[in-house]
């Protein structure tokens, strides 16, 4: 028995097989990849979402461009005026709307416009949206919203 | 005893055995896997009509056909005209559509069935979601319910299903969820 072991320790002379490597880290690689969101945009307004039974999924990212609605963030944790933010800018005039989406539309025509709308918001302001999107064409809507907690 | 120290003092370069090295990576991995949720986005999708000219007018619908859901600023609903709340949309709209022109107050048939959500400029956003997920809900259930005459279990599985073997969807065909969501007065 004692030969056996004496026999292994002499033998073995280990290094780290660099063999399973680049496997290793290509794994690595592509998870991150496929993980990270590139660009995250800072979203300026407050979008808390309601919550909704009657969901769907939307699985095809990239036909998706979000629109996010709500009262604007201000320092010392004060809102302000409900107002409209498509990707990284704020939007001052409603009117801009219908270009914007139009040439979105242009590159995506399958596009999916979801609204990420404040709960607190009024209706108003949302059919304004809606009948800018109507102008530009994006008809496919969806309104983000959370599953219910039961 | 005193041999055997002496003997693993002498082996000099001890290395770390690296054979289980994969096995940790890959179960770091699938822990990363499994934990990490990439962001689906979820919601009520829904399509907007298309924009009509000045002089076209928009399609007739009788009267009996439509559900009209009325929600007010305070969040306060009205069906056909009389006070109601959330939970009572869900029954209202199956009984509506799947009506067949039995109760006169209600569609004539699962073809014409619409239902009509109209809301003021001051109405919460989150009644609005609760009242047309309520109609969405009708719809499920009411495909659900189709869905297992034709012996599927659910909806979804028949989706599924149709998908698979790129059949049209009969369910849907059948049973259109026509909501019209109308532009709220001004005010």
């Amino acid at each position: 028995m004692s030969t056996h072991f004496k026999k292994k320790s002499a033998k073995s002379s280990p290094s780290i097989p660099m063999a399973s490597m680049p496997d290793i880290i290509f794994m690595l690689i592509i998870f991150f990849m496929v993980t990270t969101v590139l660009r995250e945009t800072e979203i300026q307004v407050r979008t808390m979402l309601p919550r909704a039974e009657a969901l769907t999924k939307i699985d095809q990212k990239r036909l998706v461009s979000y629109m996010y609605l709500g009262p604007l963030k201000l320092a010392n944790n004060e809102l302000g005026d409900t107002s409209v933010q498509i990707d990284d800018a704020l939007i001052e005039d409603l009117s801009s709307i219908r270009n914007i989406m139009y040439r979105k539309l242009l590159d995506q025509p399958r596009l999916i416009v979801s609204l990420r709308v404040d709960q607190s918001s009024e209706m108003g302001i949302v059919t304004d949206v809606q009948q800018e999107l109507r102008e530009a064409g994006t008809l496919r809507i969806n309104y983000s919203s959370k599953p219910e907690v039961i | 005893m005193a041999g055997l120290l002496k003997k693993k003092k002498e082996r000099e370069g001890g290395e770390i055995p690296t054979a289980s090295m994969a096995d940790i990576a890959f179960l770091l991995l699938i822990f990363f896997l499994v934990t990490t949720t990439i962001n689906v986005d979820t919601g009520i999708g829904m399509t907007l009509p298309p924009k009509l000219d000045e002089n076209q007018e928009p399609p007739p619908v009788r009267e009996r056909n439509m559900l009209k859901i009325l929600v007010n600023a305070e969040g306060r609903v009205l069906i056909e005209d009389k006070p109601s709340g959330i939970p009572r949309v869900r029954q209202e709209v199956k009984k509506h559509t799947l009506n067949e022109g039995e109760d006169p107050n209600y569609a004539e048939s699962m073809a014409k069935a619409v239902v009509s959500l109209k809301t003021d400029r001051q109405t919460p956003y989150d009644i609005y979601i609760g009242v047309l997920d309520e109609i969405w809900m009708a719809y499920f259930e009411m495909w659900d319910a189709e869905a297992r005459t034709m012996g599927f279990p659910d909806y979804t599985t028949y989706r599924d299903y149709i998908d698979e073997n790129d059949e049209a969807n009969l369910i849907r065909n059948k049973i259109k969820a026509q909501i019209s969501i109308a532009e709220p007065d001004a005010g």
